[in-house]
């Protein structure tokens, strides 16, 4: 028996590249001590990317991988999927990559519910071009290819997730790792395709643009994790959200001897599409961020149903010598 | 191409009386005197059993002296000649399965053939346009077939929009059979018809026999209680039952065939089908009116023995990928986004699931090109497929699988162009984009198919080709060969030797041994282990970065990126190591003339090269497989000769592709009409290209 693995064992010996601080390092190390934790076997994980600051992450991580072409690593990571069901896949991705030039195909494997995950880092920029604002970013973002702002509204992973069908849609912290760690365990052993948000700061082109609900020191207040079956509290239980049912929306309510019971707070509950529509649409000013686990409502994975579909799992049954004869077919005798 | 398009259009000749206005029942006009109008060809006739042979055009017929040389009484298609029947109706006519049902009873009576059916571009079109007309081509006879034909003898024209669209690709004096129950102002309206055609002198250079085919139809199918939409609907059963009659077929394996075909759906509808079909049959043996309706006797043609299955090109390239499949042991994965014309690829294989093949209809054509490259690197036979547009789309992650050195097979069925360009028309036009069309240099191997059975074996050596040497390759063929048919040889899976793929090293604990031994490539083909994930101790990373030539490790040194572009330049020049010498399909090793060609034109080439010869002209034909690279003898083989014509459906790609690798002189015959050649077009670029000097050496 192998000594276990660790997460030094799932590293290469490649040199990491990113820029110092960026926060694609911290996420390295989560993955690679989540997959040690579970002690996932290299031999059977993938890692498929893009093109993109994140998508260099195949490249660090011991275990096979695949660095793609700009937007499309969900395509190959689905043709995978198809040629070996039994693979652990895991799509890196960002929000240039995933929701720009990849939007369609992110839409259509979320849709299929691969059983991949897929890691969306977000970072509201395009580092790798050097920090055009990208789909994420929100209006007024000053960068080279928008010097007055931007203009255009930014799109929400979350949303755009819930929209395309996807089952399991999961927000992290690049640097919280004892937050974002059992969510990737969660992603991973969900059995279709599991989408996650990581909040990624890009320390050179876009520094500390989450540092609202992000920076520690007020974290608790900004922060909200929600968990399957209790009650969506935050500030250490001192708030919590409330449903108005007159706007069918979310509303932040104190709780405690001045303010709402506890059971008034509304309980989470990640198998409803309303719920996960209500928590990923939340609005920024005054209210928390929900991270965690907001939805979960399994499905038939595509790569199962794919194969069930084909009949024989896709082994060969027949014989193209008796194929050639299906139809009609006759005999000539020369004379 | 102009001329060649119109050589054989009837000009109305106003000073020919119009025929009489006869009572409905006996509304058959046969214009017997049209017969002896026929352009005269050949030697212009001869007396063959005691009757006058009268070569109208592309066939022969028999015609009897006892009526005067007027009436024919059955007509023999001498063994070197061969008849087009053309079926046009409206597309929801049931054309399609009328010319498909003669073209299986060709094959069943041991006739060679070639078919090609000419779908509308839209749809639904409007019941009676003449955008809405869909035909069915077969070209029969007793000697070697090789394509569906130049110009129709005989035209079944179930309505005027299928008679006017028609009409000008007809031989002269063609026979033309038509539906006179169509023939109202209505349906002229609707087809843009100023006059009767019948009236106007358009069809005085033919023979018609005029019938009312739906009153006939109507009359046959009454005692089963159709519906009379639905009754009318047999109408094509109806002409199939007459065509039959004409050359002289059993009717019984289409009644065997309609019997399954319409075993789930109410009985009457089987048996009005079955009424109509006898009544047609009856109708034309009648003895008054087989007078009219001649009858053609087709020998079989020589054919090798052995089993036969008439075949489209989609169905045979289908095929060839479930045995590429099946000769190497993998799961094929099939990953397409539906495009005109290469969606019947997709359609077949989705049946092909118990022979190891899977299908991926992807969301659009990129995804397609990925999903297949990952199919790939996960240890299947990634294949992706489309038409010029879609192909365009692909084209960066083609560059993609050459960079990360992953075997993949794209097949393009290629179409009019530019742009969406013409959907539904033939062309070969997408060879400088097989060739070229990636960023950067990046060479491919590209080999094509010649003909519908041929894309079998094209497509078995696609993939071997790819799971060799580790590269994508492309395999082009048309939409010409996609929806043509013939009779094909079935291959005997034993003579195809396994596909094998370069075996993966040992699990690797060190890192770097490992990487070298993924990279480890075979001398003589240059490709390397095919490595999947899964396989234990070979964890490794691939991506479109430049890679260390080694390691596989991402790399921006000079030096290795000038090694790696020869290196991929040197894999794709490997493979003509590994391909037959290029060889002459007909004539002599060298001489005044070759016409070379690739692709969809091989059959049109064929018969005008064999015709050729048959004149005395020393004419050689070479056909070309292999496109990238060249057989390596073929730059010597065509300086044996002193002039090369190069036929393409294109404005001269494959002309400046040799011309460029082997600095030959060429003669372009370019044709971009989105119609594949005709016979006669080559066979006048042979006789005015011929050398005169040549002319009298072949005459002493
Ligand atoms: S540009 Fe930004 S995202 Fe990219 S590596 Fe640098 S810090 Fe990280």
């Amino acid at each position: 028996m192998n000594a276990p693995l660790t997460a030094k064992d799932f590293a290469t010996d490649q040199e990491v590249r990113w820029c110092p601080g960026c926060g694609d390092y911290a996420i390295l190390k989560c993955v690679q001590k989540t997959l040690a934790d579970v002690q996932a076997d290299p031999d059977q994980t993938v890692f498929v990317s893009g093109i993109g600051c994140s998508s260099r992450f195949p490249y660090y991580m011991n275990a096979y991988g695949f660095h793609t072409i700009h937007g499309r690593a969900p395509t190959f990571a689905t043709g995978l999927k198809l040629a070996n069901p039994e693979l652990d896949v895991w799509v890196v991705t960002g929000d240039g990559d995933g929701m720009s030039i990849g939007g369609n195909h992110l839409l259509h494997v979320l849709r299929r519910n691969v059983n991949l995950q897929i890691l969306l880092f977000n970072n509201e920029i395009y580092g790798l071009t050097k920090g055009q604002y990208s789909p994420t970013s929100r209006v007024g973002t000053r960068s080279p290819s928008s010097p007055g702002g931007s203009i255009d509204a930014p799109l929400s992973a979350g949303a755009f997730a819930l929209g395309a069908g996807a089952r399991f849609i999961a927000r992290g912290v690049d640097t919280d790792a004892k937050n974002l760690s059992p969510v990737l365990k969660a992603a991973r052993d969900f059995k279709g395709a599991s989408f996650v948000e990581i909040f990624q700061n890009c320390i050179v082109y876009n520094k500390d643009v989450f540092d609202d609900f992000v920076n520690k020191k007020q974290a608790k207040e900004t922060q909200l994790h929600v968990e399957h079956g209790k009650p969506l509290l935050f500030a250490n239980g001192a708030k919590g959200l409330k449903l108005n049912p007159l706007t069918l929306g979310m509303e932040v309510v104190e709780v405690g001897e001045n303010g709402a019971s506890e059971s008034e707070v509304f309980v989470h509950d990640e198998t409803s599409p309303a719920i996960a529509q209500m928590l990923l649409t939340l609005p920024k000013e005054g209210y928390p961020m929900p991270l965690g686990v907001i939805y979960r409502n399994p499905a038939p994975a595509f790569d199962e149903s794919f194969w069930a579909a084909h009949g024989n799992k896709g082994k060969r049954t027949g014989k193209v010598a008796d194929a050639l004869r299906r139809g009609s077919v006759w005999r000539k005798e020369s004379a | 191409m102009g001329d060649y398009e119109n050589a054989h259009t009837p000009v109305p000749n106003p000073a020919i009386h119009h025929q009489d206005e006869r009572p409905q029942a006996k509304r058959l006009v046969f214009h017997l005197s049209r017969w002896d109008m026929s352009r005269q060809i050949s030697s212009g006739g001869a007396e063959f059993a005691g009757h006058k042979l009268v070569f109208t055009g592309g066939f022969a017929m028999l015609v009897g002296h006892n009526a005067g040389g007027r009436v024919p009484m059955g007509q023999i298609i001498p063994e070197n000649q061969s008849i087009v029947v053309r079926f046009a109706g409206d597309s929801g006519d049931g054309v399609q399965l009328l010319g498909s049902q003669f073209a299986e009873s060709t094959a069943l009576a041991g006739s060679d053939f070639s078919t090609f059916p000419d779908f509308p571009a839209e749809i639904r079109a409007p019941v009676g346009t003449t955008f809405g007309v869909s035909a069915f081509q077969i070209n029969l006879g007793a000697r070697r077939i090789s394509t569906a034909g130049d110009a129709p003898d005989v035209l079944v024209a179930l309505n005027p929009a299928a008679l006017k669209v028609n009409l000008p690709l007809l031989q002269k004096g063609a026979l033309i059979l038509v539906n006179t129950d169509a023939f109202n102002d209505r349906n002229f309206a609707k087809a843009n018809i100023a006059a009767d055609p019948r009236k106007t002198g358009e069809l005085d250079d033919f023979q018609t026999v005029e019938i009312a085919m739906s009153t006939q139809t109507l009359e046959a199918v009454k005692p089963h209680g159709l519906s009379r939409s639905d009754a009318e609907q047999c109408k094509n059963f109806w002409a199939l039952g007459a065509i039959l009659w004409m050359f002289g077929r059993s009717r019984q394996p289409i009644e065997d065939w309609a019997t399954t075909k319409f075993a789930k759906k109410p009985p009457e509808v089987l048996a009005g089908n079955l009424a109509a079909l006898n009544a047609g049959h009856a109708f034309a043996e009648t003895a008054e009116l087989s007078a009219e309706i001649p009858q053609f006797v087709i020998g079989e043609a020589p054919m090798a023995t052995g089993d036969y299955r008439s075949i489209t090109g989609a169905e045979a390239l289908s095929l060839g990928l479930a045995a590429a499949g099946e000769l190497a042991d993998r799961e094929v994965i099939f990953c397409s986004y539906p495009i005109t014309p290469a969606s019947p690829i997709l359609h077949h294989l989705s049946r092909m699931t118990d022979l190891g093949v899977a299908t991926f209809q992807a969301e659009d054509e990129i995804a397609a090109c990925c999903a297949a490259i990952g199919a790939s690197f996960g240890g299947a036979i990634g294949v992706t497929s489309s038409s010029g547009p879609g192909i365009a789309l692909k084209t960066e992650a083609i560059g993609l699988a050459m960079s990360a050195e992953l075997p993949l097979v794209i097949v393009n069925s290629q179409r009019g162009g530019p742009s969406t360009g013409l959907p539904t028309k033939t062309e070969q036009s997408d060879l400088y984009q097989a060739i070229y069309g990636r960023n950067a240099d990046s060479p491919l191997p590209v080999i094509a198919t010649a003909g519908p059975g041929d894309c079998f074996d094209a497509a078995i050596e696609a993939t071997r080709i790819a799971i060799r040497h580790m590269t994508p390759v492309f395999l082009l063929t048309d939409g010409y060969i996609a929806n043509a048919a013939g009779p094909w040889a079935l291959p005997d899976m034993q003579d195809f030797e396994p596909i094998l793929s370069n075996t993966p090293p040992a699990a690797q604990n060190d890192e770097t041994e490992r990487k070298r031994a993924i990279w480890n490539r075979d001398p003589s083909s240059l490709g390397r282990p095919w490595v999947a994930p899964g396989m234990k101790g070979l964890t490794y990373r691939i991506g479109g970065l430049e890679k260390d030539i080694e390691t596989g490790d991402i790399s921006y040194e000079a030096e290795n990126h000038q090694a790696m572009s020869e290196l991929r330049a040197r894999k794709v020049a490997a493979v003509a190591d590994f391909i037959p010498d290029q060889d002459v399909e007909q004539g002599n090793t060298k001489g005044p003339v070759v016409v070379v060609g690739w692709g969809s034109t091989h059959g049109a080439i064929w018969r005008a090269v064999h015709d050729a010869r048959e004149q005395g002209l020393d004419v050689a034909q070479i056909h070309l497989r292999y496109l990238s690279p060249l057989p390596k003898n073929l730059g010597r083989l065509l300086g044996c000769y002193d002039r090369i014509i190069m036929p393409e459906m294109n404005m001269g790609q494959c002309a400046t592709l040799l011309r460029d690798k082997l600095g030959v002189k060429l003669i372009q015959l370019n044709k971009v009409s989105g119609q594949p050649f005709k016979i006669t077009e080559i066979l006048d670029s042979i006789t005015t290209n011929y050398p005169a000097k040549a002319k009298i050496k072949a005459a002493e």
